[in-house]
């Protein structure tokens, strides 16, 4: 039986790691980044970043003010009892991590443009609920900034345009991105399966860790191919020119309609915070993203 | 490429000796303005009525803080920029009424705002998007905050700061626009590019 008091605690623990330190997959790209940037304006960029970066570990502190839009992954145990009880526990973890921590409030009623001021509202925290075998409960934060988000782009391309179409539709949509997003970045790209589909396929890739090249060899090249493609822009860290303009690309893909060749590409900022933890069947909560003591 | 440490208000001969690429630190008052507080602001001026505070030579601040209510008043958490491009729909008109010297943002800002700078000698700092908890270390106070209405990230924050930057300078008095070179660069480049990955 999970308790909602323990996923409550672990959730709210989650949004605190996330928000202030970078798992350590992301801090070696961007010291990489760093250390192979040959313009004097980047390097400064990719100095302040990683300072900035030590300074929120330190202090616990959120590393950006843009805490993002909660967005919670769930892999549910099947046998796991009490799954009811998660979805409410989520969203008391938010409103409590937002006052704690604290996190910048960010959920707005589109009509009334009202802030609720605790980072939960309709579909928001949205939790994406998968269920699997077994009796654990795996939780994956991944809180979303807005301007990263804002030039994350679907395009319906034609079958026909296929495999080119989605080269061509990456690489423009780094180029019209330029220096809003906050780069360098990590590209989440996914093709097929349908508007939606694709566009949850290529945020969701944007939780794969960024030293792991993707286990398919067709895959890992498409994306080596991307990243190249998207560091000769020269567009570089915050858009004033230089080396590293995406950290790295993470590609999936779903089969598509015979008609349809949708390509999502969603674009991360180089805060690509994320942090994730299981809860075992006896209570003992294992991070997996984070050292905690 | 130099280094300047300036105090506010800057005068309009201070600003004008900046050239792009030069790097800003900056002493003094800033205040935050996002698109909700630029308009408010220029609603305000429409209509005759006083701002809370005189901008003149000061700087204003793409940024949305994230503030913690504590007993002895506000404390900043962290204050990063946000995305400037959004506020070129009331830029020129704010620079050109309330006479600010420095504009402080991410990624830069389009032409009306480029032209306006110009003509009545304001630049842009570019503040490393992101760095948020960087640019918190250098806000040493809340002096104020007006329009809270607004909501926490839309109202207007007045901060006193102490070598707030590194701000590079993106746009300068005289109609240099570093975001514009890089994206001329950018799209010379992209044929090369096209090549490459065998695209027509």
């Amino acid at each position: 039986m999970v308790s909602g008091q323990v996923v409550e605690n672990v959730a709210v623990k989650l949004l605190q790691l996330a928000v202030t330190e970078l798992p350590q997959d992301v801090k070696d790209a961007l010291k990489r980044a760093h250390h192979e940037e040959e313009t004097q304006v980047g390097k400064s960029q990719l100095e302040a970043i990683l300072k900035n970066v030590e300074l929120a570990e330190k202090t616990r502190a959120p590393m950006c003010q843009d805490t993002g839009v909660v967005i919670f992954y769930v892999k549910a145990g099947s046998q796991v009892e009490g799954l009811d009880k998660v979805e409410t526990a989520l969203r008391n973890a938010t409103a409590k991590a937002t006052q704690e921590i604290p996190l910048r409030p960010n959920a707005v009623d589109p009509f009334t443009q009202k802030n609720t001021g605790d980072n939960t509202g309709r579909h928001v925290p949205y939790i994406h609920w998968e269920m699997v075998p077994g009796d654990t409960l795996e939780i994956t934060v991944l809180p979303k900034g807005g301007g990263s988000e804002n030039v994350s782009a679907l395009g319906m391309l034609s079958p026909s345009q296929g495999i080119d179409g989605l080269k061509k539709f990456v690489v423009d949509t780094v180029i019209n991105a330029g220096a809003k997003p906050c780069p360098p970045t990590v590209l989440g790209v996914a093709v097929g399966g349908g508007a939606d589909i694709a566009m949850k396929l290529a945020k969701e890739a944007l939780l794969k860790p960024l030293n792991q090249p993707n286990p398919n060899p067709e895959l890992a090249k498409l994306e080596q191919e991307l990243r190249e493609a998207a560091n000769s822009t020269g567009i570089g860290p915050m858009g004033l020119g230089g080396k590293t303009t995406v950290l790295d690309v993470k590609v999936d893909y779903a089969h598509r309609h015979p008609a349809s060749y949708p390509v999502a590409v969603v674009v991360q900022c180089w805060a690509a915070r994320r942090a994730s933890a299981r809860i075992h069947s006896d209570g003992k909560v294992e991070y997996l993203t984070h050292k905690v003591a | 490429m130099t280094i300047y440490k300036l105090n506010t208000p800057v005068s309009e001969e201070e600003v004008r000796k900046l050239g792009v690429n030069d790097t800003v630190y900056l002493t003094g008052t800033i205040v935050t303005a996002r698109d909700a507080a630029h308009r408010r602001a220029l609603e305000f001026h429409k209509e005759g009525k006083q701002l809370p505070i005189t901008l003149d030579g000061l700087a204003v601040f793409h940024c949305g803080p994230l503030v913690k209510k504590e007993d002895d008043g506000w404390k900043v958490v962290a204050a990063g920029p946000t995305t400037s491009s959004r506020m070129d729909l009331f830029e020129d008109e704010f620079i050109k009424n309330f006479k600010v010297r420095i504009v402080v943002g991410k990624g830069g800002m389009g032409k009306k705002t480029v032209d306006a700078m110009k003509r009545y000698g304001a630049v842009y700092g570019a503040f490393t998007g992101g760095a948020a908890v960087l640019a918190a270390k250098a806000i040493k106070r809340v002096k104020a905050v007006e329009w809270s209405d607004l909501g926490m990230p839309e109202a207007m924050w007045i901060l006193e700061v102490e070598d707030f930057g590194p701000l590079t300078v993106a746009i300068d008095a005289h109609g240099n626009n570093l975001f514009e070179t890089i994206q001329t660069k950018v799209d010379n480049e992209k044929p090369a590019i096209y090549r490459k990955l065998g695209l027509k």
